[in-house]
C-alpha cells in the first residue's frame, strides 16, 4: 500500500524534455549545434546595443578617417574595430549586430504576417470549400505564379517613387515586411488547406458540430491546433527565405537604406569596395547571412522529420 | 406531445448528373424519454437518418421533403443560428469511435467546459464543476483529475464514457447513438450500453438507438423500425418485432442470428446484399433477395400497412402467415 507512492506532476519543462521531439532533438547533434548557435545570433542581435562597443546610427561616433580599417588578424588593423570598419569609418562588428537584428526582424514579421494571411486563408478555402476554395486556391496560384522578388521590386520601386527616397528610408522596414509578408502567403494558405481537407474528415469535427459549434470556433479552435506541425515546419523555412528576399532586395537598393543597415544593405555597401581590396565589408556580413539561413534551414529539417509520423525511428 | 415526429423525410445525394434518393419517406414518431432503435444492414441509411435530425447532412446530402417536427417547431425550416442552439443543448449525438470523435489535441476539461459555455452563460469555474458531476455520472473514477487529460491518455471505454458525459452535459431531451459501441470490445459494450439505459431512464431522456445488433436493441429499446435501402419496411414495439416479425427481411435479420443455429449448422444468411442507392430494384426493394416473392413485387411499391401488431411495407404479409400456418400443420 505504501509502495504506491503518487507520481509528482512533471514541470512543463520536463514533458516536454521528455517528449518524443525532445527525444529526437536529444538525439540530433546537427539540432542542437544549430539550435544553440541560432540562439546566439538571436541573444547577440536582440542584445545589440548593450554588446556593440559602437552605435552604428549615431553619426557623432562615426569618422570618416576611419574607414576601411581592416579586420584585427590583417596588418594594418586598428586595435579598436575587432572586424574593421566599412567605407564610412562604421565600426563593423557593430554594425553587423544592429544589421542581424533588423533583418531577423523582418524576417519574423514578414513570416507572421505571411503566417497570418495564409492560415485564415488557407483554413477558409478547406473548410468552407466549393466557390470559395477554388476562388481562393486561384489567387494563391496567380500570386504564385508572380516570383516573389519581381512583384517585391515592382512594389518597392513604385512605393520609392511615389514617396520619394527620404520618406521610403524612413518607413522601409514596414514596406518590406509587408511586401515579403504578401508575396509568400500561398505557401501557408496550400500548405493549411491540405491539412484542413484531411482533418475536417475526422469525426472529432462532426462531433463538435453536432454540440452546436459554429464554423469560426470549429475552425480557430479544433482544426487549426490539430494542423499546428506543417505549420512549424513551414514557419522555420519561410523565416529563413524571408531574410534572403530582405538581403536580396537591399542589395539591389530596394530595401534598408545605408543609414540602416540590415546584412543585405551591408553586403551590398561593401560591393563596390571588394575590388579595391575591402574584402572584409561584404564577407564578414555575407559569413553572418549564410550561418543564419543555414542554422535556420537545418533546424527546420530536423523538425520536419521530427514531427512527420512516417519518419518515426524506434 | 411527442418529442420528435419525423414526417415524409427523404434525403437526396445530388451526383454529377442526377439524385439519388437516401431516404426515402420515412416517417417515425418518438415520446419523451422514449428509446427507439434503428436496425439494419450497413448502407440503408440508418446513419444518414440520424445526420437528417441534426440536419446536419454534409454534402452533396441534402433534405428533399418532408418535415421533422422537434419540440414543436421545423428542424427542416429552422435558420442556422437556433439550429445551433439546438445541437448539444437539446439534442446530442454520440457516434462509433471514441478514438477519433475526441479532439485529440484539447483536454477532457477544456472540451466540457468550451461546450457548456458555448451553450450557456457560465464562469469557467462553475462549467468545471458541472462537467465533474456528469462524469461521476458516467462514473468516471477520479473525475478532477480527468479534466486535465487529453484524449489518448484513456482508455476506449473510458473514452466512450467521457463521449456519454459530454452528451450528457447541457441536459438533452434526445440523445441519437450512432453505433456507440461497435468500436468497442464486447465486455465494455455491455457495460455502455448498460449505462446509456440507466442514464436515458433516469433523466428520462429519448434515445435514437442506430445499430445493426438485434441484441442490443432488443435490451434497450422500446421500438423499433427496421430499415432497408433508405425505406422503414417494419416497425412497432421491439418485443413483437423480436418475437414475431412479419416482413421476410427482418425475418431473416432474425433468422441469421448465430444464436438461431445449432452448432455444426451453417447460419441462415439471407441471399445477395443491400443494392447500391443508385441501382435500387423498382417494387419493393428487397425482391430479388426475397424468397416469397411474386409478380407484384417487382412493379409496385409495398404501401405500409398494419398487421399482427406491427407497421410492414410488404405485399405478402397475408401470404407469409398461411404459408407458415400451412407449414406447421404439415
Amino acid at each position: 500500500m505504501s509502495s504506491l507512492s503518487t507520481p509528482t506532476e512533471p514541470s512543463r519543462w520536463s514533458r516536454v524534455w521528455n517528449s518524443n521531439i525532445g527525444y529526437s532533438f536529444r538525439r540530433n547533434p546537427v539540432a542542437i549545434v544549430s539550435l544553440m548557435i541560432f540562439l546566439l545570433i538571436a541573444i547577440m542581435s536582440i542584445f545589440a546595443p548593450l554588446i556593440a562597443p559602437f552605435d552604428p546610427y549615431d553619426l557623432g561616433q562615426i569618422d570618416i578617417m576611419n574607414s576601411e580599417y581592416p579586420p584585427l588578424w590583417v596588418d594594418g588593423s586598428d586595435a579598436q574595430f575587432i572586424l574593421g570598419t566599412d567605407d564610412q569609418g562604421r565600426d563593423l562588428w557593430s554594425t553587423i549586430l544592429y544589421g542581424t537584428r533588423l533583418s531577423l526582424l523582418i524576417g519574423i514579421c514578414a513570416v507572421v504576417l505571411q503566417a497570418f494571411l495564409g492560415i485564415s486563408i488557407g483554413l477558409i478555402a478547406g473548410y468552407v470549400g466549393g466557390r470559395t476554395d477554388s476562388l481562393l486556391m486561384r489567387l494563391a496560384d496567380i500570386q504564385l505564379s508572380f516570383s516573389t522578388l519581381m512583384v517585391a521590386i515592382i512594389f518597392l520601386a513604385v512605393t520609392q517613387a511615389m514617396f520619394g527616397s527620404e520618406t521610403f528610408n524612413q518607413y522601409a522596414i514596414y514596406f518590406l515586411i509587408a511586401v515579403i509578408g504578401v508575396a509568400e502567403w500561398p505557401q501557408y494558405a496550400r500548405t493549411v488547406r491540405a491539412t484542413v481537407l484531411a482533418e475536417k474528415k475526422k469525426e472529432y469535427v462532426d462531433s463538435a458540430r453536432v454540440l452546436g459549434f459554429g464554423p469560426g470556433r470549429i475552425m480557430v479552435r479544433h482544426i487549426l491546433p490539430n494542423s499546428l506541425s506543417p505549420i512549424f515546419v513551414i514557419s522555420t523555412v519561410q523565416v529563413a527565405n524571408a531574410i534572403i528576399s530582405e538581403a536580396s532586395l537591399s542589395f539591389l537598393g530596394l530595401g534598408m537604406p545605408p543609414s540602416q543597415p540590415s546584412l543585405g544593405s551591408l553586403i551590398s555597401s561593401g560591393f563596390d569596395y571588394i575590388f579595391s581590396g575591402s574584402w572584409w565589408i561584404t564577407a564578414i556580413p555575407g559569413i553572418v547571412l549564410v550561418v543564419l539561413v543555414l542554422v535556420i534551414n537545418l533546424l527546420g529539417d530536423w523538425l520536419r522529420d521530427a514531427l512527420n509520423p512516417k519518419l518515426y525511428k524506434g | 406531445m411527442s418529442l420528435l415526429s419525423v414526417r415524409d423525410l427523404s434525403v437526396k445525394f445530388a451526383m454529377r448528373d442526377n439524385t439519388v434518393t437516401a431516404l426515402n419517406q420515412i416517417s417515425f414518431d418518438l415520446a419523451k424519454g422514449e428509446r427507439l432503435g434503428i436496425v439494419g444492414e450497413s448502407g440503408a441509411g440508418k446513419s444518414i437518418t440520424g445526420f437528417a435530425l441534426m440536419n446536419l447532412l454534409s454534402r452533396p446530402g441534402f433534405i428533399d421533403s418532408g418535415k421533422i417536427m422537434f419540440l414543436g417547431d421545423d428542424i427542416v425550416q429552422m435558420p442556422e443560428a437556433k439550429m445551433r442552439n439546438i445541437r448539444g443543448n437539446k439534442m446530442a449525438m454520440i457516434f462509433q469511435d471514441p478514438m477519433v470523435t475526441l479532439n485529440p489535441v484539447l483536454t477532457i476539461g477544456q472540451q466540457m467546459v468550451e461546450t457548456l459555455m458555448a451553450h450557456r452563460k457560465l464562469s469557467k469555474a462553475e462549467a468545471e464543476q458541472i462537467a465533474i458531476v456528469k462524469l461521476r455520472e458516467v462514473y468516471i473514477p477520479s473525475p478532477e483529475d480527468r479534466l486535465e487529460q487529453y484524449p489518448h491518455e484513456l482508455s476506449g471505454g473510458m473514452r466512450q464514457r467521457i463521449v456519454i458525459a459530454i452528451a450528457l452535459l447541457l441536459d438533452p431531451q434526445l440523445i441519437i447513438a450512432d453505433e456507440p459501441t461497435t468500436a468497442l470490445d464486447v465486455t465494455i459494450q455491455a457495460d455502455i450500453m448498460e449505462l446509456l439505459l440507466e442514464l436515458c431512464q433516469s433523466n428520462k431522456v429519448g434515445l435514437i438507438l442506430i445499430t445493426h445488433d438485434l441484441g442490443v436493441v432488443s435490451q434497450m429499446t422500446e421500438r423499433t423500425l427496421v430499415m432497408y435501402a433508405g425505406r422503414i419496411i417494419e416497425a412497432g414495439r421491439t418485443r413483437e418485432i423480436i418475437n414475431d416479425p412479419q416482413h421476410p427481411y427482418t425475418q431473416g435479420l432474425i433468422n441469421a442470428l448465430p444464436q438461431q443455429t445449432k452448432p455444426g449448422q451453417r447460419l441462415k444468411q439471407i441471399p445477395g446484399s443491400m443494392p447500391s442507392l443508385t441501382a435500387i430494384p423498382k417494387g419493393c426493394p428487397f425482391s430479388p433477395r426475397c424468397e416469397f416473392v411474386k409478380d407484384r413485387c417487382h412493379t409496385e411499391a409495398p404501401e405500409t400497412v398494419q398487421y399482427a401488431n406491427v407497421e410492414v411495407a410488404c405485399h405478402e404479409v397475408n401470404r407469409l402467415h398461411t404459408d407458415k400456418a400451412e407449414e406447421i400443420k404439415a
